[in-house]
């Protein structure tokens, strides 16, 4: 079907402020007699604290009060406290104080004592698991999503059954099988066994967690940084001790988050509690950049363990699978499921057998980073399944295709309850990079020496699931004859708020000029929405959309049979017009007919809504009742089976065995997203995926000292993402398999996760490649590692030690 | 946190002023592009009382020809002036490089060359404000077998295990660079070679340079000017890293034979490292295979690596290989 805005470019409206400097951010909220904020952070890993001596702050000038974490409601074990008494990790906030000027309340901070008493901490999480290791938290040192804190040690047995360098396997509190693995196994021609370990790394979002708030009226105001306009909301008010219809909140841009910000988060919700304690008093936290790097997340490391099995002809048979996640100091994200679903779908193994365990260090609290859990499993798994090819004398990309599901997905399952998915074209995104890539050509140069540098070709596969459903749509349709598409998903800066909102302007029939997005805020009177996190807002958004301008377009042809005569599904929707099929010169424009809609109230103008919406969306389609035609539903579309987002990556490098550095040639990342709805969008995402990818390949790991656990990356320098010299200015390329989605009303599915995971791989399976596929079992690949194994000297550290090297 | 505490700014416009400053405030803090000092400032860590911004001061920046073929280049002049200018990239080729590869493309633009040779060691513990040797108490928290210590010495550790990090250094020294100080009423010429020190003549400086001295520029001698020049950078990035190892070497051939040979490496001890037996090696030797091996047995001879450091042995060997390797293109 031919579309008038589905996959076309465009320009989406916040651009011009963000490429201008007038977008406004948190920090740059301003207000007469606003205070400041500055917090003082844990020097600590893990102490409890025994006294707080205000007397020296409030005596500098300007000093106007403090909060201490006896002010604040402190929640339950494993959550991360706005202020703490008992911190778990350094930098974790213990006291805020306000002033009448930033300086004045960083003086202020400067002059606060706290004496605390140091409590065990760790930071390696099999430290942690030995029989006398100490736990992260008083409570325990195991918990999760949907895990009770406990305390879980494995015994020593457990430890000296394996051995050294090989992971220990003792008790998990997460188990699953399908298939008989240990059939597999027999049937294997190949058997490859290996453990490894994927460092945590930091978000680094450009915008630091900077809020604002005030009262005023009874309400609260905050100025936040979230990926998530609507879905922040609840958690927001939650933490600030308010119902939901007492928070006014204002998130129009998001320097970045990578789902650091996905929903609320503490630091938010700090300036609104001080703002209380001073009356209603406009206050600013501005989080600095160490600030930033100590409270802003961190993805979950891993150390982990596999077996797995292969037939003759490259297919995965069995696996056998053992993570330990390392959680920072609370629930965190169930990276450990992302990491065995993400195995089971992209390699769709027949027997698979997965244990994980989550456990709890005092190192930075870890969140969702973007692919959490598979961007981990990509960098660990995919070298072993290079090394099986080269035991099976196959091609690696053979390999990649005898496993990947394809053909739509009819037969392909998702994770370990083997759901059926939405569609999977993998295969497809697998054999299209390869022949453009040129694969089987370029392979014939691996391991060619020009020089000191060695050529390696890598690749690899992503997965992420990509969707999700149930939410709201709301458009209305002003007398002025304009389309307002109102979505909170929230602006990351992918640009899918836009693109998705172009849907409503695609089934409507609208001109793009005459579409106004309505977000940013709840004075933009926002549907309940999913967050802008989970590669999910292109298949979510859409749906959504959809929904909410089929409604639209219902009403539209029922206002113009009321008007005109006969049945709504006499009319249709041409040019901006509801018109009779039969008699196009027949018709009202949509300025009349949302002026008719006000006039015949009710559902058409937004006063009578449908029961199933949530009561976010209530309210706001009550706030617009009355302006115009509204369209509002909830996506009750059908649904069945998971969405997976799917990617596959091929890189191409220079080794060089002298000095470790690796000079990345190209790199094409080829998306299975279904139906591309934004060819410029998806462009963006696959290039800054292979960007961030690369810095978890290569150079991005948080390092502790194990005896002071005070964090290696306190900035962008220390934390070492990648930076526009170290990536291929004209080698970034993408495309796309572009079958539609077989689910999703439009096709379309999400894409931002899995691209990352796919080039991240990518680069380090060419790594290996370069060196003659030499496994490091670890990753980033960092240059002292490349060194070491090109000149035969044995690693500097140990096998499976992570957060300390 | 990163809000600066408060202090005096002066921002003298002649030499005399700024010393007048110096000598009234007895921890003011001199400061040009202060790529360095803020960041301690803004932790907090050093807290002097007042700044002295010379950057106003004239005769401090520029570069201009000396009388021996050589070049002065004024302390105040920014890494992007000394990278881009014609003559340094005429005599000094590797002295251009090296400036191209500091940091990142904006810290360039506002960071100088005095500024580069006279900054603090990135020791992770110091710079966090541990209490430790440099810092004045009484241990190493870098020299322990869990310490992160991968970026540190190889050689001459006393007490700290702190590498110099600057990229211009080891060239100026190969390049046998002077250091021209004002000090009190006198100018005092300080040869590179002996502007760097190590924690073994005074633990809580990197360079000579004493509260109240003003680095007035270097001068660059013509001795080596036109010669065949190598500077490499190995870091974990192309951009904003300090090296892991780097190298410098200026070199002379007649015949086919090296006749004269100055190399010297950054960052594998407190200050930059001559490598003298590179250097009475391959001098009356030909450039090739056979002198590169004898060159990758003796370019790192004595290294003591740290627990996460023994990478840096192979890659100090590595790059005085490819810098004689380069001769013998």
């Amino acid at each position: 079907m031919a579309y008038r805005l589905i996959g076309k470019n465009f320009t989406p409206p916040d651009i011009e402020a963000k490429v201008t400097g007038t977008a406004r951010y948190a920090e740059d909220f301003r207000a007469d007699g606003m205070a400041h904020i500055k917090i003082w952070g844990s020097r600590m890993p893990h102490g409890r604290v025994t006294r707080i001596d205000l007397s020296a702050a409030e005596r500098v000038p300007g000093f106007l009060g403090a909060l201490v974490p006896d002010d604040i409601k402190q929640p339950k074990p494993a959550s991360q406290a706005i202020l703490t008494s008992e911190p778990t990790f350094y930098g974790e906030p213990v006291v805020a104080v306000a002033a009448e000027t930033e300086q004045a309340a960083a003086d202020a901070i400067a002059a606060v004592v706290v004496e605390m008493e140091l409590l065990p901490f760790v930071v390696d999480p099999l430290e942690s698991l030995k029989p006398d290791g100490p736990n992260a938290l008083t409570g325990g040192n195991v918990t999760g999503s949907g895990i009770d804190l406990q305390t879980i040690k494995w015994s020593g047995r457990d430890f000296a059954m394996v051995a050294e360098g090989e992971l220990p396997r003792g008790q998990v509190p997460v188990e699953w099988t399908y298939g008989d693995v240990e059939a597999g196994f027999a049937a294997a021609k190949v058997i490859v066994e290996e453990s490894f370990v994927q460092a945590s790394n930091a978000h680094h979002a450009m915008e630091p967690r900077s809020a604002a708030a005030y009262w005023e009226g009874g309400k609260c105001h905050v100025w936040g940084s979230t990926q998530s306009t609507a879905f922040a909301q609840p958690g927001l008010a939650g933490l600030i001790g308010i119902p939901l219809e007492d928070l006014v909140f204002v998130a129009e841009f998001a320097g970045g988050g990578f789902g650091g910000k996905a929903g609320a988060y503490p630091l938010m919700a700090l300036p609104a509690l001080m703002s209380k304690k001073l009356g209603g008093r406009p206050c600013l936290l501005r989080v600095a950049r160490k600030e930033e790097y100590n409270n802003g997340y961190a993805r979950a490391g891993f150390q982990g363990w596999a077996k797995l099995g292969f037939r003759a002809d490259g297919r995965m048979i069995a696996a056998d699978v053992f993570t330990v996640q390392d959680l920072g100091t609370t629930t965190g994200f169930p990276d450990f499921n992302g990491f065995g679903n993400a195995l089971a779908t992209i390699h769709q193994p027949e027997a698979m057998h997965y244990r994980s365990i989550p456990v709890l260090t005092n190192t930075v609290p870890k969140g969702a980073q973007r692919g959490p859990g598979e961007q981990q499993c990509a960098n660990m798994i995919e070298p072993l399944l290079d090394k099986a090819a080269r035991e099976l004398g196959i091609d690696r990309v053979a390999l990649r295709l005898a496993n990947a599901p394809g053909g739509g997905g009819q037969d392909a399952r998702y994770g370990g309850k083997r759901d059926p998915v939405t569609s999977a074209y993998l295969r497809e995104a697998i054999a299209k990079g390869a022949e453009q890539f040129r694969w089987a050509e370029r392979v014939a140069d691996s391991g060619t020496r020009t020089g000191s540098k060695v050529r390696g070709y890598g690749v690899a596969s992503g997965f992420h699931t990509a969707g999700s459903y149930g939410f709201d749509g709301l458009v209305r349709i002003t007398p002025d004859g304009i389309l307002h598409v109102h979505t909170g998903v929230g602006n990351l800066g992918t640009y899918s708020y836009a693109s998705t909102s172009r849907i409503a302007a695609e089934v409507l029939g609208y001109d793009w000029s005459r579409v106004v997005i309505e977000r940013g805020g709840t004075a933009r009177h926002l549907p309940w929405n999913l967050g802008q996190f989970g590669s999910n807002t292109n298949y979510t958004m859409v749906r959504t959309n959809y929904v909410a301008a089929m409604d639209a377009k219902a009403k539209l042809q029922e206002i113009a049979a009321a008007a005109l005569g006969g049945a709504a599904a006499d009319y249709e929707l041409r040019d901006e017009r509801v018109v009779a099929t039969a008699d196009p010169a027949r018709g009202l424009s949509f300025a009349e007919a949302a002026q008719k809609a006000i006039e015949m109230g009710g559902k058409y103008a937004g006063q009578a809504l449908p029961e199933d919406i949530n009561p976010m969306t209530v309210a706001s389609a009550t706030a617009i009742a009355g302006t115009g035609l509204v369209g509002v539903a909830k996506d009750t579309l059908p649904q069945t089976g998971v969405v997976p987002g799917l990617s596959a990556s091929f890189v191409a490098v220079d080794v060089d065995v002298e000095t470790g550095r690796v000079d990345i040639l190209e790199c094409l990342s080829v998306a299975d997203c279904g139906l591309v709805i934004h060819p410029q969008g998806l462009a963006a995402q696959a290039r800054s995926a292979a960007v961030m990818g690369f810095g978890l390949a290569r150079t991005e790991r948080h390092i502790y000292d194990p005896a002071y656990a005070r964090p290696n990356a306190r900035g962008y320098h220390d934390a070492k993402p990648m930076t526009i010299l170290d990536i291929p200015a004209e080698g970034l390329h993408w495309a796309a398999v572009d079958q539609p989605d077989l689910v999703n009303p439009m096709g379309t599915k999400g894409i931002g996760e899995p691209l990352e995971g796919s080039a991240s791989a990518a680069l380090v399976t060419a790594i290996s490649d370069a060196l003659g596929g030499h496994l490091f079992n670890r990753a980033p690949v960092v240059t002292d590692m490349i060194l070491n194994a090109a000149e035969g000297l044995p690693q500097s550290h140990k096998p499976l030690a992570t957060n300390t090297v | 946190m990163d809000v600066m505490h408060n202090f005096e700014l002066y921002q003298p416009g002649s030499i005399a002023d700024a010393q007048a400053i110096l000598a009234d405030v007895k921890d003011a803090w001199i400061i040009a592009g202060g790529k360095d000092s803020l960041d301690w400032f803004k932790e907090r860590v050093k807290q002097p009382s007042a700044l002295v911004d010379i950057t106003g001061i004239a005769e401090l920046h520029g570069i201009a020809a000396g009388d021996d073929g050589g070049l002065w280049i004024g302390a105040t002049t920014t890494l992007t002036e000394v990278a881009e200018d014609g003559a340094v990239r005429d005599k000094f080729p590797m002295l251009a490089k090296a400036a191209s590869l500091v940091a990142s493309p904006q810290i360039r633009h506002l960071g100088t060359i005095g500024g580069n040779v006279s900054q603090d060691t990135r020791c992770l513990y110091y710079r966090d404000g541990f209490p430790c040797y440099r810092a004045g108490g009484n241990t190493c928290y870098a020299n322990t077998p869990t310490a992160m210590n991968r970026e540190h010495t190889l050689y001459e550790a006393s007490r700290c295990v702190a590498v110099t990090p600057s990229d211009t250094a080891p060239v100026l020294v190969a390049l046998e660079a002077v250091m021209l100080i004002q000090r009190g009423g006198a100018k005092v010429e300080v040869a590179a070679d002996d502007f760097f020190i190590g924690p073994d003549i005074d633990i809580t400086r990197m360079t000579v340079l004493q509260r109240g001295d003003i680095l007035l520029g270097i001068r660059v001698p013509g001795t080596w000017a036109g010669s065949h020049q190598y500077f490499e950078k190995a870091a974990d990035r192309a951009s904003w890293d300090f090296p892991l190892v780097n190298i410098a070497m200026a070199a002379r051939t007649e015949g086919g034979k090296i006749t004269a040979a100055s190399m010297v490496c950054g960052a594998v001890q407190c200050t930059p490292r001559r490598l003298s037996d590179v250097e009475s090696l391959i001098v009356g030797e030909a450039p090739g295979a056979d002198l590169e091996g004898l060159v990758k047995r003796v370019a790192a001879r004595g290294a003591r690596p740290l627990t996460f450091n023994q990478f840096k042995k192979p890659l100090m060997e590595n790059l005085a290989v490819r810098a004689v390797r380069s001769l013998a293109v």
